[in-house]
C-alpha cells in the first residue's frame, strides 16, 4: 500500500486523491490511495458498488471527465506520470502502454462500424502500419481469443455477435497494441456462468502467452480468486486491506473484508448450517464520508477515540498483508464469525404447486404473407415438477433457459400453451392475472429482479402496498391501511417512515425489501422470486436472503426461486430444477444436484461457477460454442449440440429418458445413471500454499 | 428490400386516398358554396342553382368524391368543362386524361397549367434553403455537441433557441426593416422578374435567409442533442482510450452515430419547409406554390386545393421513404422489412 | 407474520440514501435559461391580466390626431397603427387572446392525445395500428396547409383555432405518449399492478401517465410556443381572429403594408410575438436540461 515505489512497480499509485467538482463543491471519491503493481502480476481490486474502483481505473487512464480531477498524489505508469501527462503522451500511454477491457461489451463497441474497422485502427495508430497489415494482425488476434471464423467476424457488426463473442472482441482490441498493463473492469459481469468461465480461462491463457500485467476489478470474490495473485479490498474509496490472494481468503484482517466473505454463499455450506452475516446499515454517500475510519459507522468494533478521529494508517499484518484497521488484532473479540442462526422453514408434504407437461410456445409469425414455414420459439416444454408447502424450489439455468417464462406463467403475467399448472387445487395454466380470482391472485405473488423497476417512481414506497391491501380486501380504512403498511415495513425491517418516500430516495436493497413487503401483503401461499437479489451487492444480497428465509420460517410460504447463481441456490434451496433451452435437464434435492451423478450440463455449470475460495479446485470442463437459439431447437436432447459426453446420433434424434436416481433425483440423459455416477466430484480442496499459512 | 418498397408504396397510395378524402370532406362540406364560388359573387341565384344541379352537388359526399377521383384518374370527363354549362372552361389536354386535376375556378385555367410553374419556383426556393440548412446544421450541431457545456456549445444552443422562436413572418419583418428599409441593399419583394431593377438572385436572398434561420435553428438543436448523447456513450470512451486523437474520435466514431436520430428530423424539415414557404412567399410576394395554396383556400378553389395537397403530401411521404431507407443505411442494426 | 423479527445482524434500515432531487418546479431557479423564459412569460401574463387597470387607450379607439404622425410619442409609446390606434394598447389587449387561446388549445390537444397514446402503447395490437395509422396520415400533412384549408373553410374563431390545433397536435402528442408508454409497458411495477388486478384505465392513468410527465412538460411548453406561432401565422395570412379586436399576427400583416415608411407598425408586434415564443421555448429548454440532470 504505502510501500515506497518498488523499482519493478509497473504501475505506482502514490497517495492518489480523486475529486469530483460540481457547482455545490468538491466531493472526494478517493481520499488517499497507494498501490504498487509489479510487472507480470495479476492484481485484483474488489469492492461493492460505489467503492470507487471504477473511478480509480479511469484515473489511471487519465479519463475522469470534465468534473473529475486528481487533486493530490501521482499515478506513475512505466516511469511516466499519468496525472501530469500532456494529451500527446497520454494518447501514447492509452492503448499502447495500458489498455482496458470494459464491463459491458454491448456498449463498448461502436454499433455502426464493423469489428474489423474498429480493430485495425489500433495498429494503424500505434504502429503506423497500413490497413492490410493491420487487418492481418487483427485476424491473428481474433484467432488468439478463440473466435471461430475470424475473417467473417472482421466483417460483422457488433449486434451480429453474442455477448461472449463481443467480450472476446473487446479483449482482442485491448491486446492488439501489446499493452504492458491490461485493466479489466468487471469484464464478465452480465455474462452467463459458462461464458464467464471461458472468458476467465482466456484471460489466464493470454496472460501467460503475452506476459501482460493485469489489474482486475470485480465485485465478485469468486472471479477474483480465480484470476488474481494479489487482492486489494476497497471501501468508500479507501484500500482497507491488501494481501496475496490465498492469505486474504484464509485470514481476512479487516472487519469489512471478513463480513464481505461471510456474505458470499459457498458451495460447502447451506441454510441449515450457516446464516449469512450481513453488514448493518449502508455505505454513506461520498459527501457524508465519516471522520476517521470510513467503515466506522457500520463496524461492530467501532471505538470512537481510536477509530473516529484521524485517518487510519496502514499496518502490516503478515508478509505482503496490509490492513487499515487499528483494532485488527482484536478482530475476533468484536467480530462474530457466525450470525445468530435462525432455523429455516421445514418443508411439509402438502403439495402447493404442480406443473404437468407445461409448455409455452411463442408464434413468431409467418415469413412473408403466409409463405414459408412459420417460426416458433419454444420457451418451455413439458415442464413437470412440484413444490410443497414451506419448500424452496430453485429453478436454475442460463439465459434462454426459459426459467423466467415459467415464473411469469406461474404468477399470471402470461398464459401457458399446453399442460397443467395446479396451484392449491386450481389449474392456473391458462389463467392470466385478469382471469384469476382475488384469492388466487393473493395466493401467488411475485418479487421481481430489477429493484429499479419494481416500484413506480411516481408513487411512494408504501403506495403499491396500500393498493394491494385494498384490492385484496385486507384493509379499507385509512387507519387500517397505515397500520398494516407499517407492520409490513417492520417485517422487512424497514423504518415505517420510508413508506412515504419515493423510490428515488431508496437504495436497491431497500426497494427490494419494499417489493417483498408488497408481495406478502396478501399473505401469499406461494412466492415467485425471479432473481430477486441478482442486481444487488453481495452484502445486500445476504441480508435479503436472510430476510426471505426468516419470513418463510414464520409463515410457511412456498418459494419458487429463479436464479442463475448456483452457489446461492446451494445455500437456500430445498430442491432444484436445472433447465436448458426450455426443458428440465435434472432435478432433485439440493444435495443430489451438487454431487455425482450429474447431468452433463449441470456438471459443466458447476465446473464454471466462480468459487470464492482459492483452495478449492474445480474440475476443468468447458462447453463449446454458444447456446443454440430457442427458435430452431434440436429434435432430441436440447443439450446434445454442446454436450461434452454426447453418445452419438441417438442424442440428436431421440429425446432423452427421464432416469430416476436415489432420493427423488431425476436426470434426463441417454447415459445410464450408473455411468453418470462414476465421475469425480467437481470440487476438490487442495493444499493451502505455505506462504499463506495462518500465522496466528 | 423489394417487398419493403412495395409495402411502402402501397401505404403511400393509401395515405393519399385518405388525405384527399379528408381535404375533400373539409372543402366540400357545404356544397352550395362550390357552385357559388365557381360562378363568383355577382352570379344570379338561379344560375347558381342550375350549376349546383348540373354538377351533381346534391349527391352524397362519397359519390362526389368518387366522381372527382374518376376525373383525376382519367376515367371520367371533367364536368366543369361541359360546354352545356356555358362556363367556357377548356383544357387543351382534353377533358378526360390521367392526372386531370380539374379546372381552377380562381385562375380560370386548368390546374395543370397553374400549378407546375409555381411548384418550380417554390422548389428553387426550398431547394436552396435545404441545401444550406443541412450542412450548416450539421456543422454547428456537431461543434456544439462535441463538448457539452463548453462556451461554444452554449452560444450555439442559445442562438438555436432564438432562431426557432422567430416565426418566418417576424424574421421577414426584421430583415426587411434592416436590409431593405434602413440599408437599401436588397429588394423587399421577390416577384422573380427583373422589372424592378433588382436581379433575380438578389430577390432570393431574403426569402432563403428567412427559411434557413427558422429551420436550421431547430435542426442544429437536434444534431447537438444527439451528438452530446453519443459523446457520452461507452464506445466513445473506448475510442478515446484506444489513444485515438479527438478529431478521429469525432469524425470516425461519433458523427455517424450522431446522425442516426436527427436524420429523420432533417428530412421531416422538407415538410416544415413547405409550411414555411407559404408564409415566406406571402412576406415577399414570391410567385410560388405556397401563396397559391393560400389564395386557393381563401377563394375556395377545390380543384386547386386538392391538387396542391396531393402534391405536397406526395413530396412529404416520399421524403419519409427516403429517410427510412437512409436510416437503415446509417444504422446497420435496422433491416428494412 | 405480524411482529417484526429481531436480529441484531440486520438492524432496521432507516436513513434514506443520497437525497434524490426535489421536484422539477422547486429546482427551476437552478436553470438560468428557464428563469429568463419564465420571466418573459410572466411579463406578458402580468400585462394581459392588468390590461383593464392600465392607463391605456381602448385598443380600438382611433386617435385621428395621430394619423398624421403615427410614430412613437409620449402619448403613444409604441406609436399608432394605420388607423391611429395605440399599438401598445393593442399589443397588451392582444396578449389576452394569445395567452388564453394558445395554452387552452395545447391543453385540449393533450386531453385528446394522451388517452390515445396511452391506449396505443398499453394495448398494442389493433388498437395501436389504428391509432398510429391515423396519426401518421395527419402528421404527414404540411401542417400550415392543413391549418389554412381548415380555417379557410370553417372560419376564423377562437374555438375553431382550438379545434384545428387539437386536430393537428393530438397525433404528435399521442405518438410521444405511446413511445413513453411502450418504454414502461414491460416494467415490473406494471406487472405488479396487474398482479393485484388493477383495471386498464387505472394502470394507464395512475401508473403510466405520471411517469411521462418530464418529457410532456417540456413538450407542452414547446407546443404552446408553437401554437402562438401558428396563431400568429394565421393572423398574418389574413385568417386571424375577426377584426377589429387586436390580434398580433393581423397587426404584423397590417403593418407590413407600410413597412417602408412606418416600420414600427410591424416591428413592435413582431417583437412582442418573438418575446413570448422565446419565453416558452427557453422555459422548455431549461425544464428539459433539469429533467435530464437527475
Amino acid at each position: 500500500m504505502s510501500a515506497p515505489p518498488a523499482p519493478d512497480g509497473l504501475l505506482v499509485l502514490d497517495h492518489v486523491k480523486v475529486e469530483y467538482v460540481s457547482s455545490v463543491g468538491a466531493v472526494t471519491a478517493i481520499p488517499d490511495l497507494s498501490i504498487t503493481i509489479r510487472a507480470g502480476e495479476s492484481y485484483g481490486l474488489v469492492g461493492e458498488s460505489g467503492c470507487g474502483k471504477s473511478t480509480l481505473l479511469m484515473a489511471i487512464m487519465g479519463y475522469l471527465g470534465p468534473t473529475g480531477r486528481i487533486a493530490n498524489g501521482r499515478i506513475v505508469f512505466d516511469g511516466a506520470d499519468v496525472s501530469a501527462a500532456d494529451p500527446a503522451s497520454l494518447a501514447r500511454i492509452r492503448g499502447r502502454g495500458c489498455s482496458i477491457v470494459y464491463q459491458d461489451p454491448n456498449a463498448a463497441l461502436n454499433p455502426t462500424l464493423t469489428i474489423g474497422k474498429q480493430l485495425i485502427e489500433v495498429p494503424m495508430l500505434h504502429e503506423g502500419v497500413d490497413a492490410k497489415t493491420a487487418r492481418a494482425k487483427a485476424r491473428q488476434i481474433l484467432t488468439d481469443v478463440h473466435l471461430p471464423d475470424p475473417d467473417a467476424v472482421l466483417d460483422r457488426y457488433p449486434h451480429q455477435l453474442s455477448g461472449g463473442q463481443k467480450q472476446r472482441v473487446v479483449i482482442a482490441m485491448a491486446l492488439l497494441a501489446n499493452p504492458k498493463l491490461l485493466l479489466l473492469d468487471e469484464p464478465t459481469t452480465g455474462l452467463d456462468v459458462t461464458v464467464e468461465a471461458a472468458v476467465l480461462d482466456l484471460v489466464n491463457e493470454l496472460r501467460e502467452k503475452y506476459g501482460t500485467t493485469l489489474l482486475y476489478i470485480s465485485h465478485n470474490l469468486g472471479v477474483i480468486a480465480k484470476v488474481c495473485d494479489r487482492v486489494g479490498v476497497m471501501y468508500l474509496g479507501d484500500l482497507v486491506e491488501e494481501a496475496p490472494v490465498h492469505e486474504l481468503f484464509a485470514n481476512p484482517r479487516h472487519p469489512y473484508t471478513r463480513r464481505l466473505l461471510a456474505c458470499v454463499p459457498r458451495l460447502d455450506t447451506d441454510k441449515h448450517t450457516t446464516t449469512f452475516l450481513p453488514i448493518p446499515g449502508q455505505p454513506p454517500s461520498l459527501a457524508g464520508r465519516p471522520r476517521g475510519c470510513s467503515f466506522g459507522p457500520r463496524c461492530a468494533g467501532f471505538d470512537a477515540p481510536r477509530c473516529g478521529v484521524a485517518p487510519i494508517p496502514e499496518e502490516p499484518a503478515g508478509p505482503g498483508h496490509g490492513v487499515r484497521c487499528v483494532r485488527w488484532r482484536e478482530l475476533d473479540q468484536f467480530e462474530k464469525t457466525d450470525a445468530e442462526h435462525v432455523a429455516p422453514a421445514t418443508p411439509g408434504v402438502e403439495q402447493v404447486m404442480r406443473s404437468a407437461d407445461l409448455s409455452k410456445v411463442y408464434d413468431l409469425g409467418n415469413a412473408f404473407m403466409g409463405f414459408g414455414s412459420s417460426r416458433q420459439l419454444i420457451a418451455n416444454e413439458d415442464l413437470s415438477f412440484q413444490a410443497n408447502k414451506g419448500e424452496i424450489l430453485a429453478i436454475v439455468g442460463e439465459s434462454g433457459s426459459g426459467k423466467s417464462t415459467f415464473a411469469r406463467i406461474l404468477a399470471g403475467l402470461q398464459d401457458a400453451s399446453a399442460g397443467k399448472l395446479m396451484v392449491l387445487g386450481d389449474d392456473l395454466s391458462r389463467m392470466p392475472a385478469h382471469k384469476r380470482t382475488l384469492e388466487q391472485l393473493a395466493a401467488v405473488q411475485m418479487v421481481f429482479q430489477n429493484p429499479d423497476a419494481t416500484l413506480n417512481p411516481s408513487h411512494t414506497a408504501g403506495f403499491s402496498i396500500g393498493r394491494a391491501l385494498k384490492k385484496f380486501g385486507i384493509a379499507q380504512s385509512r387507519k387500517d391501511l397505515d397500520a398494516r403498511v407499517k407492520e409490513l415495513f417492520g417485517m422487512v425491517r424497514l423504518s415505517p417512515h420510508l413508506a412515504r418516500q419515493r423510490p428515488g430516495r431508496l437504495s436497491g436493497g431497500q426497494k427490494q425489501r419494499v417489493a417483498i413487503a408488497r408481495a406478502f401483503a396478501g399473505d401469499p401461499k406461494l412466492l415467485v422470486a425471479d432473481e430477486p437479489v441478482s442486481a444487488l451487492d453481495v452484502s445486500v444480497q445476504a441480508a435479503i436472503v436472510n430476510l426471505l428465509l426468516q419470513i418463510q420460517a414464520r409463515n410457511g410460504a412456498t418459494i419458487v426461486f429463479i436464479s442463475h447463481d448456483l452457489a446461492l441456490v446451494r445455500h437456500l434451496a430445498d430442491r432444484v430444477v436445472v433447465m436448458y433451452l426450455g426443458r428440465v435437464m435434472e432435478m432433485g434435492p439440493v444435495s443430489s444436484i451438487f454431487s455425482p451423478p450429474y447431468h452433463p450440463y449441470t456438471e459443466a455449470l458447476l465446473a464454471a461457477v466462480p468459487v470464492p475460495d482459492p483452495t478449492v479446485k474445480q474440475k476443468h470442463l468447458r462447453l463449446e460454442g454458444e447456446p443454440p437459439s430457442p427458435i430452431n431447437v434440436p429434435l432430441g436432447c436440447r443439450f446434445a449440440a454442446r454436450c461434452p459426453r454426447k453418445l452419438g446420433p441417438v442424442c440428436d434424434e431421440t429425446p432423452p429418458p427421464e432416469q430416476a436416481a436415489p432420493d427423488g433425483h431425476m436426470i434426463a440423459c441417454h447415459i445410464p445413471v450408473a455411468v453418470l455416477a462414476r465421475v469425480t466430484p467437481i470440487f476438490q480442496r487442495v493444499q493451502t500454499p505455505a506462504g499463506a499459512a495462518n500465522p496466528s | 428490400m423489394g417487398g419493403y418498397i412495395i409495402k411502402r408504396g402501397a401505404s403511400l397510395i393509401l395515405t393519399l386516398f385518405a388525405a384527399s378524402f379528408l381535404v375533400f370532406a373539409v372543402t366540400e362540406f357545404s356544397p352550395s358554396n362550390v357552385a357559388r364560388k365557381t360562378l363568383g359573387p355577382f352570379a344570379l341565384q338561379s344560375q347558381v342553382d342550375i350549376l349546383y344541379e348540373k354538377l351533381g352537388l346534391q349527391d352524397p359526399l362519397a359519390v362526389r368524391y368518387t366522381r372527382w377521383l374518376g376525373v383525376l384518374l382519367g376515367l371520367k370527363a371533367d364536368p366543369l368543362q361541359d360546354p352545356a354549362l356555358g362556363l367556357q372552361f377548356k383544357d387543351p389536354r382534353g377533358d378526360k386524361y390521367f392526372g386531370n386535376f380539374g379546372y381552377s375556378t380562381l385562375y380560370k385555367a386548368p390546374v395543370n397549367d397553374v400549378i407546375w410553374s409555381r411548384l418550380k419556383a417554390t422548389a428553387a426556393l426550398a431547394g436552396i434553403a435545404f441545401a444550406l440548412i443541412v450542412p450548416l446544421s450539421l456543422l454547428f450541431g456537431v461543434l456544439a455537441g462535441m463538448r457539452e457545456g463548453s462556451g461554444l456549445d452554449r452560444t450555439i444552443s442559445v442562438f438555436g433557441i432564438i432562431a426557432t422562436s422567430v416565426p418566418e413572418f417576424a424574421s421577414g419583418v426584421f430583415l426587411v426593416a434592416f436590409f431593405v428599409v434602413t440599408l437599401g441593399w436588397l429588394p423587399g419583394t421577390s416577384p422573380l422578374d427583373s422589372g424592378g431593377g433588382w436581379p433575380i438572385w438578389s430577390q432570393m436572398i431574403l426569402p432563403v435567409t428567412v427559411l434557413v434561420l427558422y429551420d436550421a435553428g431547430y435542426v442544429v438543436r437536434m444534431v447537438r442533442g444527439s451528438m452530446a448523447e453519443v459523446m457520452n456513450k461507452a464506445y466513445i470512451r473506448t475510442a478515446v482510450l484506444k489513444g485515438l486523437p479527438m478529431r478521429d474520435v469525432v469524425v470516425r466514431h461519433a458523427v455517424r452515430n450522431a446522425m442516426i436520430a436527427p436524420f429523420t428530423v432533417i428530412l421531416l424539415q422538407i415538410n416544415f419547409l413547405i409550411s414555411g414557404v407559404v408564409v415566406t412567399e406571402m412576406v415577399f410576394a414570391y410567385p410560388g406554390f405556397g401563396r397559391m395554396i393560400l389564395d386557393a383556400s381563401l377563394f375556395g378553389d377545390i380543384a386547386l386545393i386538392e391538387a396542391a395537397t396531393l402534391i405536397a403530401l406526395t413530396i412529404a411521404i416520399l421524403t419519409q421513404l427516403v429517410s427510412d431507407v437512409g436510416y437503415a443505411v446509417l444504422n446497420p442494426q435496422i433491416r428494412l422489412a | 407474520m405480524s411482529a417484526t423479527i429481531d436480529n441484531a445482524a440486520a438492524a432496521p434500515l432507516t436513513a434514506p440514501v443520497d437525497k434524490a432531487p426535489p421536484s422539477l418546479l422547486r429546482r427551476l431557479p437552478q436553470s438560468r435559461v428557464a428563469m429568463v423564459g419564465l420571466g418573459l412569460i410572466i411579463f406578458w401574463v402580468a400585462l394581459a391580466t392588468l390590461a383593464p387597470l392600465l392607463p391605456l387607450d381602448p385598443p380600438n379607439k382611433q386617435d385621428l390626431m395621430a394619423l398624421a404622425d403615427p410614430r412613437p410619442s409620449a402619448r403613444h409609446w409604441l406609436g399608432t397603427d394605420f388607423k391611429g390606434r395605440d399599438i401598445l394598447s393593442r399589443l397588451i389587449w392582444g396578449a389576452r387572446t394569445v395567452l388564453s387561446v394558445a395554452p387552452l388549445a395545447a391543453l385540449a390537444a393533450y386531453l385528446v392525445g394522451c388517452p390515445l397514446g396511452l391506449a396505443a402503447g398499453y394495448y398494442g395490437g389493433k388498437v395501436d395500428t389504428i391509432i398510429s395509422r391515423i396519426s401518421d396520415i395527419i402528421l404527414s400533412f404540411p401542417i400550415i396547409i392543413l391549418y389554412v384549408i381548415l380555417i379557410a373553410n370553417i372560419g376564423p374563431s377562437a374555438l375553431n383555432i382550438v379545434l384545428a390545433v387539437v386536430l393537428t397536435a393530438a397525433p404528435g402528442i399521442a405518438r410521444i405518449v405511446r413511445g413513453l408508454t411502450l418504454e414502461q409497458r414491460h416494467l415490473d411495477y406494471i406487472a405488479a399492478a396487474q398482479l393485484r388486478r388493477e383495471s386498464a384505465l387505472y394502470i394507464m392513468f395512475i401508473e403510466l401517465l405520471p411517469n411521462c410527465r418530464g418529457p410532456l412538460i417540456t413538450d407542452f411548453c414547446l407546443r404552446v410556443g408553437y401554437t402562438i406561432i401558428t396563431i400568429g401565422i394565421l393572423g398574418f395570412l389574413g385568417l386571424g381572429l375577426p377584426p377589429p379586436d387586436p390580434d398580433w399576427g393581423t397587426m404584423v400583416k397590417e403593418g407590413t403594408a407600410m413597412i417602408s415608411v412606418r416600420p414600427h407598425m410591424s416591428l413592435f408586434p413582431s417583437i412582442a410575438i418573438v418575446s413570448l415564443i422565446l419565453g416558452f421555448n427557453l422555459l422548455a429548454d431549461g425544464v428539459r436540461e433539469l429533467s435530464l440532470r437527475d
